[in-house]
């Protein structure tokens, strides 16, 4: 980006439509973007309750924030949910890319079936696994009727599996978006190295293993960080799917600050509880950015 | 950035190049495409279950599992779904709920769009001081979690008197539309060669005169891959509907939780189901149609940095 300003030639002085075309933008950059996060760090720091208001508080809200069993919950089911579901998604992801780029026929019809869930609104998603799920007609149900009668999997009445139940559902959504960035990633890798290492009689599943995957760093990265920051905000899923049961079993940070926010009213504390995620985003985006960025001024 | 400008590019050029592979009932093909089908399976399951569900009636859905296909074929839950449903003490189904987000969908698009295509093009095509550093923050803000940035915006909404209504919910959907449509129109304009910018230049046209007559008819595909990623991202939609909007107003996902998850009387799972697929339809149906597109549509707007 710094080296295209530079090699811009010409610097148009009166540009007026331009700035007024920009004016959007720039509102929204500054008003919503950085005023609205700087207002809301702010705020977490007073005792607004219904109405926000300005008594500061120190760091009270979030001292009861991290003595708040709903709250901590949420962040074991985020970190469960994050890690299990990164893992998984890249995984899967990845096999079905090679799987795909097998120069295989129906490329396309296999392609689209993979991803079509990922058209769907997590609230439909929610929704069908919920039915799915439903230990009285559901998969528990099938399996018994074929005659194992013991066999249970009732995900989402379960207090201690339900966050998996909700991977299930997470994971059927997400993993097609994995697989076709993972695709483009091997699309994008040189026929010569696949010509090389033929020559060279390297197994196909090794030359994915240590040439492939190595080369496909800066997707698998991107791919990472797109994840993950679809797993902070991980919310309707979990409202449909659950509402957040059995009991606060299933809660999830985005779910925990709407809820304080809106329905119990406690607005400084939801302040805090997003600001906890916004440094949680910054936590995984920022080495990325460094990776990525810093990177490139190494090459340029 | 480069990233994204590869996956882009793969995604024009993505049909298999080399010679066809001889077609053989070989080992390894049967395991390839033998786990294929069965993934292929497994994805299509969740689709089938609500389809036939759906088509049920209750009595079987209580005697059957939820695989097995309908005996009587009933259309009723659908129905039902569509006209009748309870939320709570209205009971006029999803149909209201589906011409709201009808009418969400429709001016959130044509705004966003517009506004970022020509956010895009004076990034592109008109740089002044000072823009690159608004755009830097529009990129780095779409990853903080909206729940930062859900209040201040009530409060901006409720100052301007739009808190609640359709409109407010069409300039949240804006908002956060904004960081990936202008990145993706910016990065199409720039790709544009420049030489039909400055011949239209050196001809006296203007700023908005090139934009409508140059840069806007040369760039369908990429007006085509944003209306993709906001119908479909915008359809999809529920936490901006659940806070920004009235009971009334509410879009089709928001009807849908509350028709499937509302407490009061019995479940029938059926007309759960109907009202389910047709929620998703709109979607389905964006993807089916564009297929390409859409793949390019969310390569970009995965790609965010």
């Amino acid at each position: 980006m710094a080296a295209d300003s530079a090699k811009r030639p010409v610097r148009l002085f009166r540009n007026l439509n331009s700035k007024i075309a920009a004016i959007p933008m720039i509102l929204i950059a500054s008003v919503i973007f950085v005023g609205g996060t700087a207002w809301t760090i702010l705020y977490s720091f007073t005792n607004s309750k219904l109405l926000p208001r300005l008594t500061f508080v120190g760091l009270d809200q979030y001292s009861r924030l991290w003595s708040t069993p709903k709250w901590l919950i949420s962040i074991e089911n985020l970190l469960i949910y994050g890690v299990l579901s990164l893992f998984f998604s890249l995984v899967i992801g990845f096999f079905l890319a090679v799987l795909l780029d097998q120069k295989i026929r129906f490329e396309n019809t296999f392609r689209t079936i993979y991803l079509y869930p990922f058209a769907l609104s997590f609230i439909v998603t929610g929704l069908v696994w919920q039915w799915l799920l439903n230990p009285e007609f559901g998969v528990q149900r099938v399996i018994r009727n074929l005659g194992w009668t013991s066999f249970s999997f009732d995900p989402l009445y379960n207090a201690d599996i339900v966050i998996y139940g909700i991977l299930l559902a997470g994971l059927w959504q997400g993993t097609g978006l994995v697989m076709c960035l993972m695709l483009a990633g091997l699309r994008g890798i040189d026929e010569e190295i696949w010509k090389a290492s033929r020559v060279d009689g390297i197994p196909s599943w090794k030359t994915y293993l240590f040439i492939v995957i190595p080369m496909m760093r800066p997707v698998f990265i991107t791919t990472l960080v797109i994840i993950a920051s679809g797993i902070v905000r991980v919310y309707d899923l979990v409202v449909a799917q659950t509402s957040g049961g059995p009991g606060i079993a299933s809660e999830v940070p985005a779910k925990f600050v709407y809820d304080t926010m809106f329905l119990a009213q406690n607005l400084a504390q939801g302040f805090a509880g997003s600001t906890m995620m916004l440094v949680t985003v910054i936590v995984v985006v920022v080495p990325w950015a460094y990776l990525e960025f810093g990177s490139k001024h190494g090459h340029s | 950035m480069a990233i994204a400008e590869t996956l882009l590019g793969n995604g024009s050029a993505r049909e298999p190049s080399g010679p066809k592979p001889k077609s053989s009932l070989s080992p390894r093909n049967i395991m390839l495409y033998g786990t294929l089908i069965v993934v292929a399976v497994y994805y299509l399951l969740p689709l089938y279950v609500m389809v036939v569900t759906s088509l049920k009636g209750m009595p079987e859905i209580r005697l059957g599992n939820v695989f097995s296909p309908p005996v009587e074929i009933t259309f009723e839950p659908w129905v039902k779904a569509w006209a009748t449903a309870c939320t709570g003490l209205n009971c006029d189904g999803l149909s209201h709920g589906f011409w709201n987000s009808v009418r969400i969908t429709i001016p959130s698009v044509i705004v966003s769009i517009m506004i970022a295509s020509v956010s895009g093009y004076s990034l592109a095509n008109w740089r002044f001081r000072g823009a690159e550093i608004f755009f830097t923050i529009l990129i780095v803000g779409s990853f903080v979690p909206y729940q930062v940035m859900i209040y201040p915006i009530v409060i901006v909404l409720r100052e301007i008197g739009l808190y609640g209504s359709l409109w407010g919910l069409v300039i949240v959907h804006t908002i956060f539309g904004m960081p990936i449509l202008t990145l993706l129109f910016r990065n199409y304009f720039v790709s544009l060669p420049v030489e039909l910018f400055k011949a239209a230049r050196v001809d006296g046209a203007g700023f908005w005169r090139i934009y409508f007559q140059i840069m806007m008819p040369m760039s369908l595909p990429i007006f085509v891959v944003a209306m993709i990623l906001q119908v479909t991202g915008i359809w999809n939609d529920f936490l901006f509907g659940v806070i920004y909007t009235k009971p009334d107003t509410y879009p089709m996902t928001v009807q849908l939780n509350n028709i499937v998850n509302s407490v009061q009387g019995v479940k029938e799972y059926n007309v759960n189901m109907a009202a389910t697929i047709i929620t998703g339809l709109v979607p389905l149906a964006v993807y089916f149609l564009s297929g390409r597109y859409f793949v390019r549509g969310i390569a970009a707007g995965a790609v965010k940095g």
